[in-house]
């Protein structure tokens, strides 16, 4: 018996063909894990699971919900169907719910779209599921709404909206992508649990391999809007037959490599840094809560290292990243980088850019749209203290966009025309530019997808041997750090709880800390596999 | 949120304060003697000297700032040079007609823009949108005295269900009056309603768009239960800004409007009132619309915080 069966799916969007004969089906209690890299169609077809296409999609072939063929069904019973049958969750939980409504309200609506039960009724029904996906009523109790909830707790509540009234089939696209380490691991628990529990049919939609190998039943693959490969997670992960499957799997478990480390020098050097925030009064007469963001934290650098930086979202990184960048007043503790001290002032920090230079998590939002990436590129120039001729400049656009892995004729386009891994690409480049002695990866690759951040690192290790860099590579993704880096600190409530050579600290890890966020990892080890 | 209001009403009277100040020094201090000004050039010495004990010009500056900020919380607004009468019972008489009309005129506004902005951005792109895009067009395009124009020729030259002008006052029943405003509320209101249909419409598209109207389509709402349910409140957010600085401008903005009806409003009081150069009644006038405008800006602050819960955590 299958909940969910999709025969020879076809779609086009305005004409062009985006989905090509895909066949899936998804039985009670399995987990099928969708997998490919962004733009591959995953996510159309999970759509298409519910018939909420995009519009001026049209679409054949034919998809079966509990033995009952979806084409045959107005949009009324399709309605009735949604949410009671078939459930989606999505992949950026700050947005998939309303800013206005609480939680409570959110949840139990799906409730009263399907049944005539009282408003009481409904909100119990709520209440129970949101305990049910553990979000316990003294804790997070339902009249909250979602933006006093973190991340996690979010999606916990659109889990919640879409398994309320037990349907047949959960789709969950990308639901832990936008989420750190830890969260992910319990939130894939979580949907794992539900799915053998209820005997729910659970279509995982994912682009890293290593997410689904611990859950799947069976994997399917897709590339280019069609099915690659298919089959079961064991078969697929230790014998894939499929040359696409085979390089998705070396990208999710191939190491970088990196040179060795050369000169020893002190370059950054942070002394007992310490930043406190103080929070909005709750009430009109209670003194304001101070929450300490980071809390008396010393470190340094040295000139050709590779230091990694890790935790979650929230402990402190963002902050310590700011203030290193002279972005942020200090309120005790010192920062200086090759001796000069580092603060706020305009000058001190246009003296500092020079030294250092970052490049952020977002490709598509650090550049500006209406520049060609010849301009976007010489934007560090500035900072020299004699501009180059346009020769030289030119020279120099052309040096690093080929170091880069671009050629010289990308530097008269603009950044639309480039793909999320160009883009971080152009921002390296941009960043390497006036040669700094640091460079601050701030979550470089984190919005990329595996493949293309693989190459991402690759990059990094290659202009490390070319150029020796010295960086600090900021990530809530330890898989990521621990292959680019020599050294690594783990950042936890605003302090540095554990720090040593990237090998030592993953393969033994002392700090309780560090252990759970080493064992949340989710990885490909195809002998511990289900069978 | 007991915190965001009291935030809000301090606010409230900080912007008082420093609008009686900034009214109060440059009326009074700022271009030489009042009187003089008052009286003009030919001003016979006596007079001159009768006016300013009038206007108590004697005393200290700090003084009188407060002799007239306490006399209007006790409702004491001074007399009117011109015409003798005290201005808070001039005042009284024209917001009797300046309130309702702007209120009428706001109520036409909100009664039109909003079904027109959620029609338009429900059937974004078909005939129905591009028809309300259109009129919207004319309507911030055409000024409202030619539609008060029209309507007059139309409505009550040539049909006769409304006068053309002039104001009966409240006394003679409510449907008189309420006749009487009708034509220039809506000459008011059609200006307004286009744009508040063009902020609702835009509002609405952005809203649609969001990833929490998939999560509603995807728990089986429809496509109107979603637009109602989720859509509209989270909509009413740049829509309540505009409404709130509409009532601003229809409060005390409608001058050229209370010309071409012949009503006796606060607009013209205070057209008049400089004219003849009657500097008390400026004053006063100037001073309580202000109030107007900041009350009305208080509201529209806990309006947003009624229909947005994030305000009510942040501040």
């Amino acid at each position: 018996m299958t909940m969910l069966q999709i025969d020879n799916l076809c779609l086009d969007i305005h004409g062009t063909e985006i989905l090509h004969d895909i066949s899936l089906s998804v039985g009670p209690g399995e987990i099928l894990a969708v997998t490919g890299e962004s733009g591959s169609g995953k996510s159309l077809t999970a759509l298409a699971a519910l018939q909420l296409l995009p519009q001026g999609a049209t679409m054949r072939g034919q998809i079966t919900l509990a033995d009952r063929p979806l084409s045959d069904l107005t949009e009324a019973e399709l309605c009735a169907r949604r949410g009671r049958d078939i459930g989606m969750v999505f992949q950026e939980p700050m947005t998939a719910l309303n800013p206005v409504q609480t939680i409570g309200a959110q949840v139990a609506e799906t409730v009263r779209q399907h049944h005539h039960i009282s408003r009481r009724a409904a909100r119990l029904r709520a209440e129970e599921t949101l305990v049910r996906v553990g979000l316990s009523p003294d804790r997070c109790p339902p009249d909250r709404y979602p933006h006093q909830l973190s991340g996690g707790q979010r999606q916990r509540v659109v889990i919640a909206i879409a398994i309320v009234l037990g349907p047949q089939v959960l789709v969950a696209d990308e639901p832990t992508t936008a989420l750190d380490v830890t969260t992910q691991a319990q939130i894939l628990q979580l949907l794992a649990r539900l799915a053998r529990e209820d005997g729910m049919g659970l279509m995982l939609i994912t682009h890293d391999l290593a997410v689904v190998a611990q859950h799947a039943d069976r994997i399917a693959v897709m590339r280019h809007g069609a099915i690659v490969e298919t089959g079961t997670a064991r078969a697929v992960l230790s014998n894939p037959q499929h040359a696409y499957t085979q390089s998705l799997l070396r990208a999710a478990t191939r190491r970088v490599e990196l040179p060795p480390r050369t000169a020893t020098t002190p370059l950054l050097s942070v002394q007992n840094l310490s930043r406190s925030y103080r929070m909005p009064r709750r009430r009109l007469l209670e003194s304001p809560q101070l929450v300490q963001a980071v809390h008396d934290v010393s470190f340094d650098i040295q000139r050709g290292e590779r230091v990694g930086l890790v935790g979650e979202s929230g402990c402190g990184k963002s902050t310590l990243t700011r203030a290193i960048l002279g972005l942020e007043p200090l309120q005790s503790g010192r920062v200086t980088l090759a001796g000069t001290a580092i603060s706020p002032d305009k000058h001190v920090i246009r003296a500092a850019r020079r030294h250092m230079q970052v490049v952020f998590q977002d490709p598509f939002g650090s550049f500006n749209p209406r520049h060609k990436v010849r301009r976007l590129i010489c934007e560090p120039l500035h900072l020299l203290d004699t501009a180059p001729s346009e020769n030289e400049r030119n020279r120099m656009v052309d040096e690093a966009l080929f170091d880069v892995g671009l050629t010289s004729s990308d530097a008269d386009r603009y950044i639309h025309e480039f793909s999320g891994g160009q883009r971080q690409r152009i921002a390296i480049a941009r960043a390497l530019l006036i040669k700094p002695d640091l460079v601050i990866f701030d979550e470089a690759v984190s919005a990329l997808d595996v493949s293309v951040r693989r190459r991402i690192l690759d990059l990094i290790a290659l202009l490390s041997s070319r150029h020796g860099l010295t960086y600090l590579f900021i990530s809530h993704d330890l898989s990521v750090v621990r292959s680019v880096t020599d050294r690594v600190m783990v950042m936890q409530a605003g302090k540095i709880v554990e720090e040593g050579s990237t090998h030592n600290v993953f393969t033994n890890p002392r700090h309780p800390y560090t252990r759970k966020l080493v064992a949340a990892v989710p990885h490909l080890d195809t002998t511990e596999l289900p069978h | 949120m007991q915190r965001y209001i009291v935030k809000r009403l301090g606010s409230l009277l900080f912007s008082l304060l420093v609008a009686s100040v900034v009214i109060f020094v440059v009326i009074e201090i700022a271009p030489g003697d009042p009187a003089a000004f008052m009286l003009g050039i030919n001003a016979q010495p006596d007079t001159l000297a009768a006016l300013r004990a009038e206007l108590g010009l004697d005393a200290p500056k700090i003084q009188r700032y407060f002799a007239w900020i306490g006399g209007m919380l006790s409702g004491d607004f001074g007399t009117s040079y011109t015409y003798r009468t005290p201005v808070s019972d001039m005042v009284a008489d024209r917001i009797a007609v300046s309130i309702p009309l702007a209120v009428f005129a706001l109520l036409l506004s909100v009664l039109i823009a909003i079904p027109a902005g959620i029609l338009a951005a429900a059937k974004r792109n078909k005939s129905a949108d591009l028809a309300v895009l259109g009129a919207t067009q004319m309507g911030v395009a055409v000024p409202n005295f030619w539609f008060a124009m029209m309507l007059v020729l139309v409505f009550a030259i040539k049909w006769r269900w409304f006068p053309a002008g002039g104001f009966p006052g409240w006394e003679d029943g409510l449907w008189p009056a309420i006749r009487a405003l009708t034509l220039p509320a809506i000459a008011l209101a059609l200006p307004q309603a286009a744009i508040l249909t063009r902020v609702m419409r835009s509002a609405l598209l952005d809203v649609l768009g969001e990833d929490y109207m998939r999560t509603a389509r995807a728990k089986g709402l429809s496509r109107r239960q979603t637009l109602w349910r989720h859509g509209l409140r989270n909509a009413m957010i740049p829509v309540l800004t505009i409404v709130g600085l509409q009532f601003s401008f229809l409060f005390a903005g409608t001058i050229i409007i209370e010309q071409v009806f012949y009503l006796p409003g606060l607009g013209r009081l205070i057209f008049q009132s400089i004219s003849n150069r009657d500097l008390i009644v400026v004053e006063s006038v100037v001073m309580l619309v202000v109030f107007g405008v900041i009350v009305i800006n208080f509201v529209v602050d806990l309006a947003y915080a009624a229909v947005d819960p994030r305000l009510r955590d942040r501040t």
